[in-house]
């Protein structure tokens, strides 16, 4: 570890940390309705979708019919982005004659862009048309995130709110997300990619002469059955092109994190420099953060989001330091052959298997750390090769379902279900009835919240278990523990909308196809459920003042009660399973 | 039902309404910008040679073996090294994926020890520690830099191979280097294509 790691942790920290109160107020403005800068400009817009949609913007909707509005809306996108990719060799911006995708991969596809997971058993710049990547997956990238942040903001209406049956318009939260929020973000961060060397083009892919070509030998079969190698000549090397930074951008702010090439974040055309990889992560993980704040001023009350903040980072900059130290510490057997592992100013050291030397180990374990926490599911380096430990720090980044900063929208909304059962815990000890923010919370609260805390290892260790069980789950595994890593490393990325992979595993196969698109259906949708029966029973209640014996929830005693419950659901839940992966990789390795 | 049914028609029209918006202006909204603003980059940061010809690109890297070149880092890309795209086989940017005991990648015939017998084979008295990048696959299979420190192992080789003297090489090494962004981000590094096709000029 060198000095400027952590520097690099420590610049990403503030900059983020600046963000957070001017972002959050932006987006506490936009939310209530109120003048926020940009409305001059695209009110009118803002005025005329609705018409078009035929809502009245102010007609407000009980969460039951907020639910039914999302479900539906959700499954149309299915839909869509099923239909284009099974009819893209019809369809114009098709340059390379990309054919249809196969009916389980675009099935797993689809569920995977719409419920903001983004995992990816294909290879983009080797299926997808221009097409399909802008009007498809990036349609999905800017709806699924919009689609989580309104699913917050009406369960902190829900909070703040007395006495009422209504928890705001769904059309209304969605429309201006991404209006006002994501369109904004996405356009400057698209274009400080491309300044920096993205590439944006609808051009067909280009061959340039190598400098010094290549034959590689390549065996087949003849009619007769016999196996003929053939020396096939390289002399050419095939640029792949598209419309890259405008999706690369909203799939980090989206927290979506499919990328437009299978390389992903590591492929130098979607993220050229050091300055690209730095504001990918700055821009995965600001709206999360900064919705807190947002939180705050919804509930009248801005230290309650910096108190849940805290929590947030207090754990992401400890793992982020665990996994910094883990690459950097490197695999001892590569050490053993003589070869040069420590970091210096001219040598990036450490475990570079899997990694790009422009972001070096620092770099590569902060964006690793980042993604996985925040359901992102974007790379800059192959998790897959990280080491034992490393990679574990991104297995429990990804189990902790999406509380520490999370997706937009769903991180908050999973964090304040955990919020909401430590404040019971703490009613428990002291025997008093729990309330949050003035409002009680009673059975019917504490019945929702433990589904939601329940699906996600329900999901994540019954479909690992599934798939170690059949010959379908591990026919296409690396050997021996880490092989029972990448299959629980798949279904806790499908199983919490992460999206990332150990992709050693050979995961586009009608088995994980399948499995996995209803593991992630499941974990969006079925989570979101409880969440919105959350918000409706808490608005209709009455606020209940404060006492002597309500629990204060914005002291640093109740971040640490918060942090408590989250790992403690977290780490009871899954150690077993680590135990069995990358817990036992690790002794192997020390061997 | 009632319910489901009133919410029919934004349903439809909010997905159509969008994804033109989202879909469709935004993307050709940066096309525009970026291509008026940033062709280079925009269109791949291709690198043209003396006739016009484009060589390569600044940011993809590409495979080399012959002793008067320097090495880039190995790749795993299927079914050459460095293939960003192959219209045959439908592949492109990849790493190995290999975990950190796999045999592929530490075993006495797995992907590192071939690359240093590689390396060795090439350069018999080099007896300097191998920088770890030199002997690692790179996550996206094209990173177009390695380290100075991977530069510097290398030099005296392409110096013997080409006849021309360390200390030009050397030079040509540091002219080709770049620092860490703003003095902090990221780690200092070599572009091995740029560099390359520097040396041919070199008489």
């Amino acid at each position: 570890m060198t000095i400027n790691g952590f520097l690099q942790i420590a610049l990403y920290l503030l900059m983020l940390v600046a963000l957070v109160k001017p972002l959050g107020w932006y987006m506490a403005r936009v939310y209530e309705g109120q003048p926020a800068g940009l409305n001059r400009l695209l009110a009118p817009l803002e005025r005329l979708l609705y018409r078009l949609f035929g809502i009245q913007p102010d007609a407000e909707m009980s969460w039951t019919h907020y639910l039914a509005a999302m479900l539906l809306f959700n499954a149309l996108g299915v839909g869509l982005l099923y239909a284009l990719q099974r009819l893209q060799g019809w369809l114009p911006l098709n340059p390379r004659g990309f054919a249809a995708v196969t009916p389980d991969s675009a099935l797993n596809t689809a569920t995977s862009f719409v419920t903001n997971t983004n995992w990816q058993g294909y290879s983009g710049e080797a299926t997808m048309s221009y097409l399909t990547q802008m009007l498809g997956m990036n349609v999905q990238n800017f709806l699924s995130a919009a689609t989580g942040m309104a699913l917050l903001i009406a369960l902190i209406r829900g909070i703040a709110r007395r006495s009422t049956t209504t928890i705001g318009n769904f059309w209304v939260d969605l429309t201006r997300s991404v209006l006002y929020i994501l369109l904004p973000l996405a356009l400057l961060v698209a274009l400080v990619e491309v300044q920096q060397g993205a590439i944006q083009t609808v051009a067909d892919y280009r061959a340039v002469n190598v400098l010094q070509p290549q034959h590689y030998a390549q065996a087949r079969t003849d009619i007769a059955g016999k196996t003929i190698t053939d020396t096939v000549q390289v002399t050419q090397q095939w640029l792949p092109m598209g419309p890259v930074a405008s999706q690369v951008a909203i799939k980090h702010i989206g927290t979506n994190g499919g990328g437009f090439f299978n390389a992903n974040a590591a492929h130098p055309y979607e993220s050229p420099t050091p300055l690209t990889d730095f504001v990918l992560v700055l821009a995965e993980t600001c709206i999360a953060a900064a919705l807190t704040y947002t939180f705050g001023i919804m509930v009248g009350d801005t230290r309650q989001g910096w108190a849940i903040l805290a929590a947030m980072l207090i754990v992401l900059v400890a793992f982020q330091c665990v996994a910094y130290w883990a690459e950097a510490s490197g695999n001892p057997h590569i050490a053993a052959m003589g070869v040069d592992t420590l970091a210096s100013n001219s040598n990036p050291g450490g475990n570079m298997e899997g990694k790009e030397v422009r972001f070096g180990i620092a770099r590569s374990a902060l964006f690793a750390t980042a993604t996985t926490a925040t359901s992102t599911g974007a790379v800059d380096a192959m998790h897959d090769s990280f080491t034992p430990l490393g990679g574990m720090v991104l297995l429990i980044m990804m189990q902790f379902s999406e509380t520490i900063l999370g997706g937009v929208g769903s991180g908050l909304y999973g964090m304040l279900i955990f919020v909401i059962v430590a404040v019971f815990i703490a009613g428990l000890m002291v025997g008093r009835t729990p309330e949050y923010l003035g409002k009680k919370i009673e059975v019917y609260e504490m019945k929702m919240a433990s589904l939601v805390v329940l699906i996600m290892p329900i999901i994540v260790l019954g479909c690992t278990a599934l798939a170690v069980s059949t010959q379908a789950g591990t026919t296409n595994t690396q050997p021996a523990a880490h092989g029972f890593s990448e299959v629980l490393y798949a279904f806790s990325s499908m199983g919490n909308n992460n999206g990332s992979a150990f992709a050693g595993l050979g995961a586009n196969t009608l088995f994980y196809n399948l499995v996995g698109s209803f593991a992630m259906l499941v974990s969006r949708f079925w989570l979101a459920i409880p969440t919105l029966a959350i918000a409706g029973s808490l608005a209709r209640k009455k606020v209940v003042p404060a006492g002597p014996g309500t629990l204060a929830t914005h002291t640093p005693l109740f971040v640490a009660l918060l942090i408590g419950v989250v790992v403690l659901v977290g780490a009871l839940t899954f150690i077993p399973a680590l135990a069995l992966g990358p817990i036992v990789e690790h002794l192997l390795m020390l061997q | 039902m009632t319910i489901v049914r009133s919410q029919i028609r934004p349903a439809l029209v909010a997905l159509a309404v969008l994804a033109v918006i989202t879909g469709g202006i935004y993307p050709f909204l940066v096309t525009g910008l970026a291509q008026a603003l940033f062709p280079y980059q925009a269109n791949g940061s291709i690198i043209l040679g003396k006739d016009g010809q484009p060589v390569g690109s600044a940011l993809i890297g590409q495979q080399f073996d012959d002793p008067k070149y320097f090495w880039g880092r190995p790749s795993a890309t299927a079914p050459a090294p460095y293939t960003a795209f192959n219209p045959d086989t439908l592949t492109g940017s990849s790493g190995s994926n290999y975990g950190p005991l796999n045999d592929a990648l530490i075993g006495p015939n797995g992907s590192i020890q071939q690359r240093i017998r590689a390396l060795h084979a090439a350069d018999p008295t080099n007896t300097m520690p191998i920088p770890v990048d030199l002997v690692t696959a790179s996550a996206s299979g094209l990173d177009p830099h390695i380290s100075p420190a991977a530069a510097e192992y290398q030099v005296a080789r392409v110096a013997r191979a080409r006849g021309i003297a360390i200390a030009r090489i050397r030079a040509l090494v540091a002219q080709h280097t770049a620092g860490r962004t703003f003095g902090i981000l990221g780690e200092p590094r070599v572009n091995v294509l740029e560099l390359n096709l520097e040396l041919n000029t070199l008489t």
